[in-house]
């Protein structure tokens, strides 16, 4: 090469005016550099199997407000395509490239408790957008914006309580979604005065489920909770309805959309579900500290996105908004965004911040609950001639 | 477990086998005369039965742009590589067949859609529009490698499987889709309840096996198509042309895969990547039958069927693992009875 062309001029002004170019280009390139924005990454699975649950999330991002606390936002959306592996890859960029504030995400379990611990290592407050159990220790800097499966899991144990429950029939995802109901309608059996006389599982992507309903039908229950999330909810019922249930199903927030009852059509009728507020934003007594916040969501999101596209996981999307405008003001009080003290400012003010109303329930995050929602972050529905209606 | 429960378990396992022997047999037809290991199989599954549902809803299916631009970009593809397809004449044959032909479904479908004109005519738009997908993909992608080794040819077919399920997000939606049964009617026969569904099923499986069976013992194409997978030069030196042959096996796939999804889609959530694990079923019959034989596939998804609707009934937590284990003992004794593997070709 070296007889091809001739040697590169070392000497003269050139390379030191290359070097000074260089360096403004780098410190010109170099993201959240410029100013000092309030920078949130959200990180949702657009694809992948829990796109689902991702897209409203993402089409919630669009009706972010522009300011927080009087700063100006930088909001990163990347997708994880609903792999937790990706999931880490994505947080990790957001935090060294993007110099991230806070991180909302993922909306999947497995993602979620991946960006957990990257947001754990790199101390950068996580708002989960899924109600994700970590090891005691392991949350110090993830809150999550959904309700607790406990939590939601206790509403319907005690509403089975109340209608003389004896014998429960559950099926289930064959993931994590499943794993917890199952685990808590297991631990709650004692308390809510009933038997839990079969437990059967499938997976979302299942073409039927006629071997687990018959199964759970020969166990005689008085009640099945399906304990499943989106459309593929429906299938169960379908099925149950289809053999001659007669007793009450009750479904998990999880499923929860309006495409349920798109999809299960009258077999969906009478079912009872656990769920946040938001889906019925409109039937909310007037004494609610939600009411305001849901509907002012729903009336948004709806405008933009059609009538009855409302969902749970957007709307946890928005509430992360409304954390935000209470915590970010305390924070800034302390230090600059794009710091290391004002990200640790943000997670003290999440855990020291009181009563911050939500359309999904009124947030108390503490030192020793991550979690945050309280009664006031659920309802029971039922479906009637195929429209949401709010249990008393 | 009574007896009534194990009819309603073996009328259930039957049902999904008989979708499951469709794709095994699709999956064998395209490997014997193209070497294809065709993963995308099962979206054509998902993309009939959401092009369906799409319809149902009064809406423009997307796959109809989806086979017009492929179409499109088949046609500009053998302009380019074929100099010798430049007459005048066979360009305009080739316009019609790749860009006429999908461009006339679209304005179809346009014209169908808001209509609601029910079963009998959104179900054949929807078979022409998945169907004219499979020989436009065959084209594009697998025929320029159709000398390539076959673990070539596979990771083609991944590719296309993972550009299909992507598209099909976009096109539609997260959410899952069911269509109107053809029909509701229930039979009591003793103690078990056939549903009409059910029997759609099953008759339209038994029909497409029979036609296939008359179609490639007694047809010439039928048997150019046998000659082709027996061997491929062989036949080329008789004067059969292979590409052509390519391109049959790549419409009946299709076509099969998309009667599948339609098939399915009144008795199941159909989301845009169902199809995968669908064909994944499909597969394990097919290698059951060593990828060569058709009746041996059949039967073998009509096994995988029975086993997975009886152990979802025992062990539902470990279906798949049940479903997909049955491949372990059959690929043990194929590797022993032919002892150690040929070398490719």
């Amino acid at each position: 090469m070296s007889d091809l062309h001739p040697p590169a001029r070392r000497d003269g002004v050139r390379p030191r005016l290359r070097r000074a170019l260089l360096a403004a280009a780098a410190v010109a390139l170099l993201p959240g550099a410029a100013a000092a924005d309030i920078t949130i990454g959200l990180i949702v699975p657009a694809t992948g199997s829990t796109a689902a649950l991702g897209i409203p999330v993402k089409n919630t991002a669009t009706l972010f407000p522009e300011e927080i606390g009087g700063e100006k936002v930088r909001l990163v959306v990347v997708d994880d395509a609903s792999d937790p592996t990706t999931a880490t890859t994505q947080a990790r960029r957001l935090i060294t490239e993007e110099k991230v504030d806070v991180i909302l995400g993922s909306v999947m379990t497995g993602a979620a408790i991946a960006v957990a611990g990257v947001a754990r290592e790199s101390e950068v407050p996580q708002l989960a957008l899924s109600p994700i159990d970590l090891p005691a220790g392991k949350d110090n800097w993830t809150f999550r914006l959904p309700q607790n499966v406990t939590l939601m899991a206790r509403a319907v144990v005690a509403h089975m309580k109340a209608a003389g429950v004896k014998t429960v029939g559950f099926i289930g995802f064959s993931d994590a979604w499943g794993d917890f109901w199952l685990r808590d309608l297991k631990a709650l059996a004692g308390d809510g005065g009933f038997r839990l006389v079969a437990e059967e599982r499938y997976a979302r992507a299942d073409t039927s489920v006629a071997g687990q309903v018959l199964k759970v039908m020969a166990a005689r229950p008085d009640v099945v909770l399906v304990g499943a999330s989106g459309t593929a909810a429906a299938l169960p019922q379908l099925a149950l309805r289809e053999r001659g249930f007669k007793g009450v199903i009750y479904q998990t927030h999880g499923a929860v959309t309006h495409d349920l009852i798109r999809i299960g059509g009258a077999a969906m009728e009478g079912a009872i579900l656990a769920s946040g507020p938001v889906m019925v934003a409109e039937q909310l007594p007037e004494s609610s500290p939600v009411r305001a916040v849901a509907l002012d969501y729903v009336t948004r999101y709806e405008a933009k996105f059609g009538a009855n596209s409302r969902t749970q996981f957007g709307a946890h999307g928005w509430d992360a908004v409304q954390v935000l405008n209470r915590v970010v003001p305390a924070a800034l009080k302390t230090a600059r965004p794009g710091t290391r003290e004002f990200r640790s400012a943000l997670r003290d003010a999440l855990e020291s911040e009181r009563d911050i109303p939500a359309s999904q329930g009124v947030f108390n995050f503490t030192k020793d609950d991550h979690f945050g929602l309280d009664e006031r972050g659920h309802v029971l529905l039922t479906i009637e001639k195929g429209q949401w209606k709010l249990l008393k | 477990m009574d007896p009534t429960i194990a009819l309603f378990l073996a009328q259930d396992g039957v049902t999904n086998g008989a979708i499951y022997a469709l794709l095994a047999l699709s999956l064998v037809l395209v490997f014997t005369i193209t070497r294809v290991i065709f993963i995308p199989q099962g979206e054509f599954v998902a993309y009939g039965a959401l092009t369906l549902a799409a319809f149902e809803r009064g809406v423009l299916p997307q796959t109809a742009w989806l086979a017009l631009l492929l179409g499109a970009a088949a046609f500009l593809d053998d302009l380019i590589r074929l100099p010798d397809r430049r007459s005048p004449r066979r360009v305009l044959a080739a316009l019609a067949g790749d860009v006429g032909f999908p461009a006339a479904v679209l304005a179809a479908a346009w014209w169908a859609a808001p209509r609601h004109l029910g079963p009998l005519a959104e179900v054949p738009l929807t078979l022409a529009m998945v169907a004219s997908l499979g020989p436009f993909l065959y084209r594009l992608v697998f025929r320029p490698l159709a000398e390539a080794p076959v673990l070539v040819l596979l990771i083609a077919a991944v590719g296309v499987h993972l550009a299909l399920v992507g598209l099909g997000l976009v096109f539609f939606g997260a959410e899952g889709f069911r269509t109107a049964p053809f029909s509701t009617a229930v039979i009591e026969a003793g103690p078990a309840t056939i549903t009409g569904q059910s029997l759609w099923v099953l008759g339209v499986t038994g029909g497409l096996i029979l036609a296939l069976w008359a179609f490639f013992g007694h047809t010439l194409t039928g048997k150019a198509l046998r000659a082709t997978a027996v061997n491929r030069l062989g036949a080329r030196l008789v004067g059969i042309p292979t590409a052509a042959a390519g391109r049959i096996a790549f419409v009946l796939a299709a076509f099969i895969g998309a009667l599948s999804g339609v098939l399915i889609a009144p008795v199941t959530t159909v989301f845009y990547d169902t199809g995968f694990l669908t064909g994944l079923k499909g597969f394990v019959a097919a290698i059951i039958g060593g990828l060569v034989s058709f009746p041996l596939a059949a039967a073998a998804a009509v096994l995988v069927g029975l086993v997975e609707a009886f152990a979802s009934f025992w062990a539902s937590s470990f279906k798949e693992v049940v479903v997909f284990t049955i491949i372990i003992p059959v690929l043990l004794w194929r590797s022993l009875r032919s002892g150690p593997a040929e070398d490719e070709e």
